[in-house]
């Protein structure tokens, strides 16, 4: 049992997760990291969907050009909160927030949303290709913020192709339909056409869910090759996938961020109760 | 050679705060435009609406004002001596539906029965696609086989027909082809591509487990179909009658094409008649006078007052149906 | 122990399918009793006059209706410009951007209009546009025709954007395209196969339509150059020569309807046969 709980011990038993606020680490490194200047920061996040409040006072910082994962059992909040990134919550009736969620220093609400998503970037749960050609699937972020030419957006297709790794599969198909890809392809294709537009964040929200483990292998190992050009969150069910994949990971319970570290620590030496619990499966 | 556009992790910062004013105000203005202009079609058709309303209230107001509700119960229709009452026509047009009705609506839900859920898929899809193609048929042209086909096949029938129930004051009198009779038959025609089809789609919105139910128990087809689809979907069947109702009482040139034009009330069916959108088709344009016009008008208001308010019913009855399914 | 289906319950099913079969062959038998006698009647007096050919005098043979033919292209051409453009944009309104009661208002209104009879839009039309004109045209009768199409327009165009899936959206927004792009570049593409045969099926049903015709284009023996004189339509004149006691008139309505059927026909082919290659779905009236 991790030594750090003992003292806590008695504000355990009045399910004491609920009470405590996100600690932040033990290592002086990953808390220059962490502390330092981050890419994405929450403060006391609220949200709300009509009556129901689905976070509750989210504070953490994702540091730059690192691969943060969010985990966490069904419905405690993970994928709301990650989609409070790129506002695509606004999409939603009765949704409200509360807070502030900066992006490089900015206020995100302050920014022009089209902007920001520009900059932050999303692959969804199932892969939603558009009804149109691999081609112009990828070209179409560039398309409609302004890249018109023919050969930039042609440079720009392969360029995020190779990225995603898809390049090579689908080079001689270009103008084939994008429906036509199998799924783990069209999950690909996605994080193609989202790479196309250069993000500075990637947001994946449980990317590999519907694919099987070929698939997802292929997907991590895609993950991998763009970390260093790209900030990535990442929402999985897989504490494998976290453990595998990401550089921090935090772990969230009933809409609160109960506890936020790096990788190693989270899943070795869990500090709360409750991230143990989840991690060694007694619940979740 | 990269392109100016395509963005690197310095010139992004730069780019972006120069053309976000830009940007900003363009985006702005587009979707605000977009929006306006969705919303202004959307508002268009209600303004529409009402102004035909209106149209049709202002215009039948002279005839509205001389004869009051009396219109609706004199049996003259004389533009000589200014006098018009819609009886003749109300008569034409109820008589001519109820004769629709009662010879579409066995036919038709039989049809849609069988379509819905006696016959296997394929030969069902086939044979709706032949319906649905039975209902494009334009009018005139069901009235152009109305005069030229049917007739003359009436012709021969109905005197075998009055040797058996001639003593019947509706099938006495002579037949001279345009008829009442003519003008039921031809809106039969007209109207049992409707009943067919929307009372197909009311079956079909029958939950599966309801028939699967009743098929495991080991009821028949049949009885699965007769004991607990028709009775869940009755009320939808019922409104896809509304429906035919309402499309018989408008239907204008193929019941003009038969009915004789006739503004007498005649006990007999075989007798010509004249139905209100048949009286407006054939005299509008040959209207003199004001109060003339504007009877015409009327006429075209109770037709539209009818057509809502049986439509509006018929919606309802489906929607209920169609709710109940779950659909 | 089981008992087997009884006689009588096996033979009430056979009875009433055969029963139902019945009915339903009979009402298709309607559909090809019509389509026989309309290309034996009018297959045997369509001639190369028809096309070309002014209505003649009466009495006079070898007239045709080529000023029908292109009277009727005329009005369907206006009606289309009227109806098409409102209903379509009203319908991307109500599947993309409505308000709950705004919403439901607009479509039980389109709904109401859409059962209003073709005869009354044409009174509509006449009091709107020939009262105040103070002659018959093409004009009236296009526009009578055209809100005639708004319903139906708006109504597939309502249908099948609302089918195009909310991930689609999502995916076109997340990228950074604003609503009225999101909707113009993915989602307007993503269902145009069944908007367009929406349209299809809509310009052959209008394209159908006398009733409105009669007191707004009228008719006209000679061209009608321009929009705002009184204009021939193929189904006014069918009706015309049908009820005329000239046989050479009837003829020609029978030519004349022969047309009409087949253009009306083709048009519902293609335009089914392109939603059902496109979607999975069944196609709704």
């Amino acid at each position: 049992m991790n030594p750090n709980i003992k003292n806590q011990a008695s504000v355990k038993s009045e399910a004491p997760w609920l009470a405590q606020k996100a600690i932040v680490e033990s290592d002086k490194a990953t808390a220059a990291e962490i502390n330092g200047s981050p890419k994405l920061q929450a403060s006391g996040l609220d949200f709300f969907y009509g009556n129901n409040q689905a976070l509750h006072g989210i504070s953490l910082r994702i540091p730059a050009l690192k691969t943060t994962a969010f985990i966490g059992p069904s419905g405690c909040g993970k994928s709301t909160f990650l989609r409070t990134f790129n506002r695509m919550n606004e999409t939603l009736r009765h949704a409200r927030m509360q807070g502030e969620v900066l992006l490089d220093g900015e206020n995100i609400l302050e920014m022009e949303v089209s902007q920001l998503r520009l900059r932050v970037g999303m692959v969804f749960q199932r892969s939603n290709p558009f009804p149109k050609s691999v081609f112009d699937n990828v070209a179409y972020g560039p398309r409609v913020n302004g890249t018109r030419r023919k050969s930039d957006l042609e440079e720009v297709v392969e360029t995020s192709l190779q990225r995603a790794a898809l390049w090579d599969e689908v080079k001689d198909h270009l103008h084939k339909s994008a429906l036509e890809l199998s799924g783990g392809q069209q999950q690909r294709l996605c994080i193609a056409r989202a790479m196309a537009v250069d993000p500075e964040v990637l947001l994946l929200d449980e990317p590999c869910s519907a694919l099987d483990p070929i698939a997802t292998a292929k997907i991590e190992e895609l993950l991998f090759q763009i970390r260093n050009s790209c900030t990535l969150v990442i929402v999985t069910h897989n504490m494998q996938q976290a453990a595998r994949v990401a550089d921090f990971t935090g772990f969230f319970l009933l809409g609160k961020l109960i506890e936020y570290d790096t990788t190693k620590t989270i899943f070795e030496r869990p500090k709360i109760q409750a991230t143990e619990d989840y991690i060694t499966g007694r619940f979740g | 050679m990269k392109a100016a556009i395509v963005i690197g992790p310095d010139a992004r910062p730069s780019r972006r705060a120069s053309g976000i004013i830009g940007l900003l105000r363009r985006t702005l203005n587009m979707d605000r435009f977009a929006y306006g202009l969705v919303s202004g079609c959307a508002a268009c058709i209600i303004l529409l609406t009402v102004l035909l309303a209106y149209e049709l209230w202002a215009n039948s107001a002279l005839s509205r004002m001389k004869f009051g509700w009396h219109f609706f119960f004199t049996n003259t229709w004389d533009p000589i001596a200014g006098q018009f009452g819609a009886l003749p026509f109300i008569y034409g047009t109820v008589t001519t539906t109820v004769l629709a009705l009662l010879l579409a609506i066995p036919l038709g839900v039989g049809a849609a029965i069988f379509l819905a859920e006696l016959a296997p898929p394929r030969i069902s899809d086939a044979m709706t696609f032949l319906i649905e193609l039975l209902a494009a048929v334009p009018s005139v042209i069901i009235g152009l086989i109305g005069i030229f086909v049917l007739i003359p096949i009436l012709q021969r029938i109905v005197p075998v027909l009055k040797s058996v129930i001639g003593f019947l004051p509706i099938f006495s009198g002579p037949f001279y082809g345009v008829s009442i009779f003519s003008a039921g038959v031809v809106l039969a025609f007209m109207i049992l591509p409707f009943i067919i089809s929307i009372s197909r789609e009311v079956l079909l919105s029958a939950p599966r487990d309801l028939r699967e139910a009743a098929l495991a128990l080991g009821a028949t087809k049949w009885e699965s179909t007769w004991q607990v689809v028709i009775p869940f979907a009755r009320t939808g069947i019922i409104g896809s009658i509304f429906l035919a109702m309402a499309r018989a009482l408008g239907e204008t040139m193929a019941v003009t094409m038969v009915i004789g034009n006739s503004p007498k009330i005649m006990a007999s069916l075989l007798a010509p008649g004249y139905s209100i959108a048949s009286v407006i088709a054939n005299e509008f344009t040959e209207a003199t006078g004001d109060l003339y016009l504007s009877a015409l008008v009327e006429l075209a208001l109770v037709l539209f007052c009818l057509t809502i308010v049986i439509n509006g019913a018929a919606r309802l009855l489906i929607l209920m149906t169609e709710k109940k399914g779950g659909r | 122990m089981k008992k087997p289906l009884s006689f009588r319950r096996k033979a009430i099913n056979a009875i009433m399918f055969s029963a139902t079969g019945v009915c339903t062959v009979l009402s298709i038998g309607v559909l090809f009793f019509i389509l026989g006698f309309l290309l034996i009647q009018g297959g045997k007096f369509l001639s190369w006059n028809f096309f070309t050919k002014l209505p003649a005098p009466v009495g006079e043979a070898g007239g045709g209706m080529a000023n029908a033919i292109v009277g009727s292209g005329k009005i369907l051409l206006l009606a289309t410009l009227v109806g098409v453009p409102i209903g379509f944009l009203a319908g991307v309104f109500l599947a993309e951007y409505g308000h709950a009661a705004f919403s439901s208002v607009v479509r039980f209104v389109t709904d109401l209009l859409n059962g209003v009879p073709s005869i009354v839009m044409g009174i509509f039309a006449y009091t709107l546009i020939v009262l105040r004109m103070k002659h018959f045209s093409a004009f009236a009768g296009g526009v009578a025709l055209g809100i005639m199409m708004i319903p139906i327009a708006l109504r597939s165009t309502d249908e099948f954007l609302r089918a195009v899936p909310a991930s689609l959206r999502e995916g076109a927004m997340a990228l950074g395209a604003a609503k009225w792009k999101s909707i113009v570049t993915v989602i307007i593409p993503a269902a145009i196969n069944g908007i367009m045969s929406g349209m299809m099926l809509n310009l052959a049903r209008v394209a159908g339509e006398t009733a409105p015709l009669l007191f707004t284009a009228l008719s006209n023996q000679f061209w009608s150059p321009g929009w705002n004189q009184p204009t021939a339509s193929l189904p006014v004149m069918i009706y015309t020569y049908a009820i005329a006691p000239y046989p050479d008139w009837h003829r020609q309505a029978w030519a004349a309807g022969f047309i009409l059927l087949a253009m009306v026909f083709i048009v519902n082919i293609t335009a089914r046969t392109i939603v059902a290659s496109g979607m999975s779905n069944k196609s709704r009236l």
